[in-house]
């Protein structure tokens, strides 16, 4: 346990210390947001009914930077294999990765919201509950995220090998995180959010599990 | 007590085997030179004895653990001064060897890291990030990483790598105090006249195999005029 | 690393074909067709029994991946790759199916059914972890890796199926070729059979070349083999 909180520990203050990188990728991921617009078009109703798509989308375009930028710091002087070699259960330092790895995104996704609510006319009231779906979404992409992207910096074209491995993974969330998103803009007269967020969960508890198993041969050799 | 006993290593890269083979063994508080030509598998060795990748043939025991079997144990009483110094860029000098000491559930008091600096000349550089070090200072740093576990068996690849004059005297101090605190010490080297100075056992390895082990005093004379011999440092 | 000769693969490929050809004639051209749907309708007869081997090879991929990661024999790495390959490429031709019944019956070339939505994603799936295997020289972190990737892709089938599910389902309900009622269950059996047989034999065959491919990016065993007290890693038997 104590490891798990020093590996987290080490996670966020190397963030920290990264924060220009992290708000380079906002600025990519409000770019995007943009992007998205322009290739709506003008009509208020429709960037409207499909935000929470965008935001998606969006938000996933962004993961692919800030996971493989994760690992740079790891791979660059070997620091991981160091930590292997103390011995670090290589299990806590995937569980630290993956835990600061979400909290970026979720802070990231957090604040394409204001952009959202700006270009798509797409607020909500029930901000917490968004913030959840936010936090629930990005739990289920940093799992596979940060095991993929250990992977692949120790590739060759990283840079293609990790949105190609984990799109297809990440689909789950990308359906049930716009859904939950799309019935907090546009309301949700059915009470349909709650299966929504049964699956966001459900695919998160998988992934993280599969990640801390699975993590260590991974990184090993 | 044999330190380090290696039977039958054996480590393939691709088509090519690193080590052939290797079989030797090291008594406890030994301090042993290991040399040989570039490509001759000094790094591969040490890293294969660290645990830090697998030998695809033969075993190993340090200290009596096995190397596949109680991989941790072997992790806990080896530490690896590789040629990647393992050091966290952003982070701080200070930092880099608190991190080190958590995880080893040993408490990082500030005072004690800096002594621990201290010992390698970069006590005023403490609170710098990693990434405004020379080559040499992030040697000295790694140094002081390794020594911060406090290892029976410490295995040093080019410990002298880019460090100068200074930091040759620093590195042969490092040494003494190791062996005089009892530690087991393999150390890859070019340096063949230090070497000799200081280490009284050596392994020589050619093209992967151990072409010899014992006593320094009769290790062969390496091969000089075909202009592939050993290079002789300072 | 021994790679066996035999001509077992070839056979089952030869009986493969023979069966496929037989049921698929027997399905599209003999079998009355089906009252509602007419022609369009027999594609089902080869539909089908696509679906039920592109799942099965890739649940061999699998059980391939994770013998591997307790074996660590490259016979189950070589197994791994062939058993994806064929996997993707029967997903692929579910998909191109789907599409080919899907344009007559609805005017579209897709339309959102889980199954064959689900198909799309696996494809995309476990066509990635193959471009992975692409990129990754060393042979270990290679088999490692993609067994990794394969087992947290499958785990993951079941979770996509479920969420397009729900996700399609809140518009009209789509039908697929198989939901409708099946008249003649012969040639169905007789072509699952035919593309059983066709895709295990070419699983043997292509494990066999992949064990070739380790060959030449592998050392061979050293001539004198020092006696050793722990294990070593080198497979014994066969490596396909």
């Amino acid at each position: 346990m104590t490891a798990l909180l020093v590996a987290v520990r080490k996670d966020f203050l190397l963030q920290w210390r990264g924060r220009a990188q992290i708000i380079a990728i906002f600025a990519f991921g409000a770019a995007t947001l943009l992007l998205f617009s322009f290739a709506i078009g003008p009509d208020s109703v429709a960037l409207r009914q499909h935000a929470a798509g965008f935001l998606w989308l969006g938000l996933l375009l962004a993961s692919t930077l800030s996971l493989a930028e994760s690992f740079e710091r790891e791979m660059e002087e070997q620091a991981l294999e160091g930590l292997l070699l103390l011995p670090a259960s290589a299990r806590a330092l995937y569980y630290g990765k993956a835990i600061a790895n979400c909290a970026q995104l979720a802070a990231i996704g957090a604040a394409l919201v204001p952009v959202m609510v700006v270009l798509y006319d797409a607020g909500t009231i029930r901000l917490l509950s968004l913030l959840g779906v936010i936090v629930l979404g990005t739990a289920g992409l940093s799992a596979p995220g940060t095991l993929y992207a250990a992977m692949t910096a120790q590739t060759r074209a990283r840079q293609t090998l990790l949105p190609l491995l984990l799109f297809p993974l990440v689909v789950p969330v990308l359906l049930a995180a716009v859904k939950a998103t799309s019935l907090l803009i546009l309301g949700d007269p059915m009470g349909q959010l709650r299966p929504w967020v049964s699956l966001l969960v459900a695919f998160a508890v998988v992934q993280w599990a599969l990640g801390g198993l699975l993590f260590g041969r991974v990184v090993e050799d | 007590m044999i330190a380090v006993a290696a039977e039958g290593l054996c480590r393939r890269y691709g088509r090519r085997w690193a080590l052939t083979d290797v079989s030797f063994e090291v008594p406890e508080g030994a301090l042993v030179m290991v040399t040989g030509r570039n490509g001759s598998g000094k790094s591969t060795l040490l890293r294969v004895l660290a645990t830090a990748i697998r030998a695809d043939l033969g075993t190993a025991r340090i200290l009596g653990h096995d190397l596949r079997a109680d991989r941790d144990e072997v992790r806990e009483k080896t530490a690896l001064l590789g040629h990647r110094t393992h050091l966290y860029e952003p982070l701080t000098a200070l930092e880099n060897l608190a991190l080190v000491a958590r995880f080893l559930g040993r408490e990082g008091r500030r005072s004690a890291l800096l002594e621990r600096l201290a010992e390698v000349g970069l006590s005023d550089r403490a609170d710098d990030p990693v990434q405004t070090f020379s080559a040499g200072m992030r040697q000295r740093l790694a140094l002081a990483r390794v020594l911060q576990q406090e290892a029976r068996v410490m295995l040093l690849d080019e410990p002298y790598g880019h460090l100068d004059a200074p930091g040759f005297l620093l590195v042969d101090e490092v040494l003494r105090r190791l062996r005089a605190g009892g530690a087991t010490v393999l150390m890859a080297t070019h340096l063949l006249q230090r070497g000799r100075a200081l280490c009284d056992r050596s392994l020589v390895l050619d093209g992967g195999r151990l072409v010899f082990a014992g006593a320094t005093a009769e290790m062969p004379a390496p091969a000089g005029a075909d202009g592939a011999g050993f290079a002789e440092g300072a | 690393m021994g790679v066996p000769r035999g001509p077992a693969p070839k056979l089952l490929v030869a009986l493969g074909a023979v069966l496929l050809c037989a049921g698929s004639y027997w399905g599209l051209a003999k079998a009355p067709g089906e009252v509602f749907m007419g022609d369009v309708q027999r594609i089902m007869y080869v539909h089908v029994p696509t679906a039920w081997n592109a799942m099965l090879a890739l649940t061999f991929a699998f059980v391939c991946a994770v013998f591997f990661l307790f074996t660590n024999s490259w016979k189950w790495d070589n197994r791994l790759e062939a058993a994806m390959e064929v996997g993707v490429l029967l997903s692929l031709l579910l998909c191109t199916q789907g599409a080919i019944w899907a344009k007559p019956t609805w005017g579209v070339w897709w339309d959102w059914d889980p199954r064959l939505t689900t198909t799309a994603v696996m494809v995309f799936a476990f066509g990635g972890i193959l471009a992975l295997r692409a990129f990754v020289d060393d042979p270990m972190k290679r088999a490692v890796w993609s067994a990794v990737a394969c087992i947290v892709a499958f785990a993951d089938v079941p979770i996509v199926y479920f969420s397009v599910k729900w996700w399609n389902s809140l518009h009209q309900a789509q039908s697929s070729p198989e939901t409708v009622s099946k008249a003649f269950h012969w040639p169905l059996r007789i072509n699952a059979f035919g593309i059983l047989f066709l895709w295990t034999g070419l699983v043997m065959l292509r494990s066999r070349l992949a064990a070739l491919r380790l060959r030449s990016e592998i050392a061979p065993p050293l001539p004198e083999r020092p006696r050793r007290a722990g294990a070593d890693t080198e497979a014994s038997g066969s490596a396909w």
